[in-house]
């Protein structure tokens, strides 16, 4: 079904070397519109270079990238954001000293004229934009004006997808969303996932945590020492599988016909 | 129920207290120095203090600037030593050519004001492009201006400025005559000998600079995008890159407010005492101007910190000198309550909770 659309985001035999190594040897893979893709691996599998090399931080040595079906170059972060590609790492990247509605209009400040002379930063303006896309997320936090080290991990972390979506991303990555938080938190943040999903965002999940993985992803890509060793649809298989693939111990007669 | 209202009403008392303790504290210290320092509640020492504050005051502006972004400028104290020196040579030099006073003045000012943006920008470009950490990069700034300063006057004060130049470093906005009324801009006319003794001076010219200079910084610092960028670099500097901030054009430009903050305290010494002096190497400007920051309630970290705020601390930090010098005590003493004051700033800092909004 979905194959019949466009795919939001295409990549076509991506290298990526690093000096002797190759990090992402000949990996393609589409992500459509409201689809949930998780890229699965382990440590050094190469996750991380492939989502860097779509969100514009390694440009990539060999291969195609194609955005909405148009081939494009990513050679910089602010390429990627300008085609609607937001990743948030790990680290959130929030400056914890500013208030919540700060964070989210970082570097892109809504001004006004005060007294017709000077342009002064507009924060009833960046305080109810903010308040209308939490709620559209369905993100509760007491109150915008507080500074985001006051709060905790899943609503930092519900802060930063906000930002993207407030900034118009059409795909959004996201590394490891869920490794920092507590149960009832990890909820949240797959909640807000799939309210995204249903919004039409298409998203790219690393995480180690297949239970999470399982909970939201349409379909599992698995890599394996810089190679794509799988792909299937979440329904059709089980962590036991995606396990197999991931550390390379499947069968040989499960994996018959099925390994790329 | 009752419990949790106290509680909350006693938290709210707390975090009131951590952010405005200094206005007490400054408030404290001045009724106490009222009653033990002789002839330390008159105007004439409030004015000693309000112009000799004037210099500290912008210095202190200006590393909180640098602060705030979580770096620190140690070249403060000896810029300001060598603007001091190079526009008082250009104002003595060009009256002693013939000039006007007015224009060698005016010139001296000019000179000393853009060339003290140089330092600022030899800092900002060391620490932003070449990734120098801004201690070593500022430490040696601090060397050259020293030298620069010291070749400059050889080691002497530069004397024969034109003599209106201490009038304007000297003079108040309106002197009070009690008796005989106000005249405002001049001293009233016509008062001679020991009278002079009586005139009030109210608001001297070196505060109003440094105030109104101070005031248009602060708002740059709190109401405008440079201001909320300068407090993203220094909460997270990768936060600041991937939201498109051009952090290194931004720390350029703040290493040049610091600098430019130190020449104009440089120009101002010049006007209040006649003369220009490389900065003495035990004074340790840069250093109380760190303290007067930190005590307004700055983190080394970065990332907070107000003008306000530092403003209190270079008044507290003054009041400490001239009060325990009317007081009689020992001036050592004084280094000690500094000390004491700049880590009781921080543990205040550090215990007292922070503003939540419900």
């Amino acid at each position: 079904m979905a194959d019949q659309k466009v795919p939001l985001l295409e990549v076509k035999n991506i290298v990526k070397r690093f000096g002797g190594l190759v990090a992402v040897n000949r990996v393609s893979m589409e992500v459509y519109p409201g689809e949930v893709v998780a890229l699965l691996g382990d440590n050094g599998a190469g996750k991380s270079t492939l989502i860097k090399v779509v969100s514009g931080v390694y440009p990539p040595d060999e291969g195609e990238i194609y955005f909405e079906g148009k081939e494009v170059k990513i050679n910089n972060p602010m390429d990627a954001i300008q085609l609607g590609i937001e990743t948030i790492y790990q680290d959130l990247a929030l400056a914890e000293n500013l208030n919540v509605y700060s964070n989210i209009f970082l570097g892109r400040e809504k001004l006004k004229k005060w007294l017709g002379l000077v342009s002064v930063l507009d924060h009833d303006y960046m305080h109810d934009e903010s308040k209308k896309v939490l709620d559209r997320l369905g993100i509760e936090i007491p109150s915008l004006k507080n500074k985001i080290k006051m709060l905790s991990g899943g609503q930092r972390q519900s802060v930063a997808i906000s930002r993207s979506i407030y900034w118009k991303a059409k795909l959004l990555i996201m590394d490891e969303p869920t490794a920092a938080l507590g149960v009832a938190e990890q909820r949240k943040v797959l909640d807000l996932v799939r309210t995204l999903k249903d919004q039409g965002v298409g998203v790219i999940i690393i995480s180690h945590q297949l239970y999470d993985v399982f909970q939201v992803a349409d379909r599992m890509i698995v890599l394996r020492r810089g190679e794509k060793v799988g792909e299937r649809i979440t329904k059709d298989t089980n962590s036991d599988e995606i396990v197999g693939l991931m550390v390379g111990a499947e069968l040989v007669e499960d994996s018959k016909g099925e390994e790329v | 129920m009752g419990q949790t209202l106290t509680s909350k009403r006693e938290k709210n008392a707390l975090v009131w207290f951590g952010q405005n303790w200094i206005f007490l504290f400054l408030l404290f210290l001045v009724i106490l120095f009222s009653f033990v320092g002789r002839g330390f509640f008159s105007p004439k020492t409030l004015n000693n203090i309000l112009i000799s504050s004037s210099p500290a005051l912008l210095l202190a502006a200006g590393e909180a600037f640098v602060i705030i972004t979580g770096g620190i400028d140690l070249s403060v104290g000896f810029v300001r030593g060598l603007i001091s020196v190079l526009s008082a040579i250009v104002m003595r030099d060009l009256y002693a050519l013939g000039y006007s006073p007015a224009f060698a003045i005016s010139v001296g000012i000019i000179v000393g004001l853009g060339v003290g943006l140089l330092p600022g920008l030899v800092n900002g470009i060391l620490v932003a492009k070449f990734r120098v950490p801004p201690f070593i990069a500022t430490l040696g700034m601090y060397g050259i201006a020293n030298g620069f300063a010291l070749r400059l006057s050889q080691g002497f004060p530069i004397s024969f400025v034109p003599p209106q130049a201490r009038e304007i470093g000297n003079g108040f906005i309106a002197y009070w005559f009690p008796g005989k009324g106000i005249s405002f801009f001049a001293p009233p006319e016509g008062i001679s000998g020991a009278e002079v003794r009586h005139i009030v001076g109210i608001i001297p010219y070196s505060i109003l600079i440094a105030g109104v200079i101070i005031a248009v910084f602060s708002f740059i610092l709190t109401r405008t995008q440079f201001g909320q960028h300068t407090y993203a670099i220094g909460g997270s500097i990768d936060a600041a890159r991937r939201a498109g901030i051009l952090v290194d054009r931004h720390l350029i430009k703040v290493y040049m407010i610091s600098s430019f903050f130190a020449a104009l305290a440089g120009v101002l010494s010049v006007l209040v005492f006649g003369n220009g002096a490389p900065t003495q190497f035990a004074s340790s400007l840069e250093l109380f101007a760190v303290a007067a920051v930190v005590i307004g309630g700055a983190s080394l970290m970065g990332g907070k910190g107000s003008l306000t705020k530092t403003a209190v601390g270079v008044f507290i930090l003054s009041v400490l000198e001239i009060g325990f010098l009317m007081a009689g005590v020992f001036p050592f003493y004084r280094y000690i309550a500094v000390g004491a004051v700049l880590v009781f700033a921080v543990i205040i800092d550090q215990v007292m909770p922070e503003l939540v909004y419900e």
